[in-house]
């Protein structure tokens, strides 16, 4: 690829990128009533994608061998435990990647 | 002097610091992913300026060692970064009201961002706008700085960071998490994790997203009418 090209390829992949976050926007432009259905689903929608990016995060897990993702299963856990019991972000984001890297450089 | 805009930028920084840590990381493998093929530093420096959205931007890399495919580079990262989509939906509403910011929040608008957007609660004497605003550049500094930090850098690397990148993972699941404990009904949570969970194992790692998207459209739109009557009669 000549540097040209590789330029439009990277203007492309940006591009491409901006439609999936301009687009609703276009679509559903503030000075317009924005659909009932639409409304229902920017309501619905977000508990059920930060579900998914929970999952995106794990999908290159090895689930099916190996540890069978014992260690992520216990950064989990660890993570959930933290936040139920202080309810402070930092400390459990903080506490559960620390538990994991140690867990993960030393015990497995 | 404490003027609006001061006092957001402060109260924005605590809530992205799990994205400095994960972001620097993670961008910084990417600049020494892209020197090691042979890359120009400032390749992954500008990538990560424009682009912004870490999958597309690795994926991008070997697309420039391939034959020159303008469409298909188009193609591909409207579906590596369909979710996005949602996240416009979602926050067409938050990102409304924020005057000339609005087109940086939405250029913006990568995973971490969207998540922390959507369920911050900054004190209510904190401008909202301005408080997203900055969630936003910040992560978008850490991106950039991440990537220019291995460009530059990678070589000299040499502190054992296995495991750091669970950093993210942590963060969604603790979003996910604060979530879940404030709202009143998890219908929409679960059917989020199950049809995630299944999506993944028929489909595989590389090509579950969309399939989890059409799935939880279809599901939200076919129980619309009993979800809806729930939301009016909370418990």
């Amino acid at each position: 690829m000549t540097l040209t090209q590789q330029i439009i390829t990277i203007a492309v992949v940006v591009l491409g990128t901006m439609l999936t976050r301009f687009l609703a926007f276009w679509i559903f432009p503030a000075h317009k009533p924005t659909p009932g259905y639409v409304l229902f689903l920017g309501r619905l929608l977000p508990p059920a994608v930060l579900g998914l990016l929970v999952i995106y995060s794990v999908k290159d897990v090895e689930w099916t061998s190996g540890l069978y993702g014992l260690p992520e299963l216990l950064g989990i856990g660890v993570v959930v435990a933290l936040h139920v019991w202080k309810r402070n972000m930092l400390l459990t984001i903080a506490g559960g990647t620390l538990f994991y890297m140690v867990l993960v450089q030393f015990v497995f | 002097m404490a003027t609006p805009v001061r006092l957001a930028a402060r109260a924005a920084f605590p809530a992205t610091i799990p994205i400095l840590a994960g972001f620097t990381f993670l961008g910084a493998a990417y600049g020494i992913y892209m020197t090691s093929l042979g890359f120009h530093p400032i390749f992954p420096i500008l990538m990560s300026f424009f682009i912004f959205a870490g999958s597309i931007e690795f994926i991008t890399a070997n697309l420039l060692l391939m034959a020159f495919a303008p469409f298909q580079a188009f193609l591909l990262a409207i579906m590596v970064n369909a979710r996005h989509l949602f996240y416009g939906l979602s926050m067409l509403d938050k990102y409304h009201s924020v005057g000339k910011k609005k087109f940086y929040l939405i250029f913006g608008m990568c995973d971490e961002s969207f998540s922390i957007n959507y369920t911050a609660k900054p004190d209510p004497s904190i401008d909202k706008g301005w408080f997203m605003f900055f969630v936003t550049l910040y992560n978008h500094m850490y991106w950039v700085g991440g990537s220019t930090l291995g460009a530059l850098l990678g070589q000299y690397i040499t502190f054992n960071t296995e495991g750091l990148l669970f950093v993210m993972t942590a963060l969604f699941v603790v979003i996910f998490l604060e979530n879940w404990l404030q709202e009143k009904r998890h219908t929409s949570a679960l059917i989020g994790l199950v049809v995630s969970v299944v999506s993944l194992m028929v489909f595989g790692a590389n090509q579950f997203v969309i399939p989890t998207m059409i799935g939880i459209l279809v599901i939200l739109i076919a129980f619309r009418k009993p979800l809806e009557r729930r939301e009016v009669k909370p418990l």
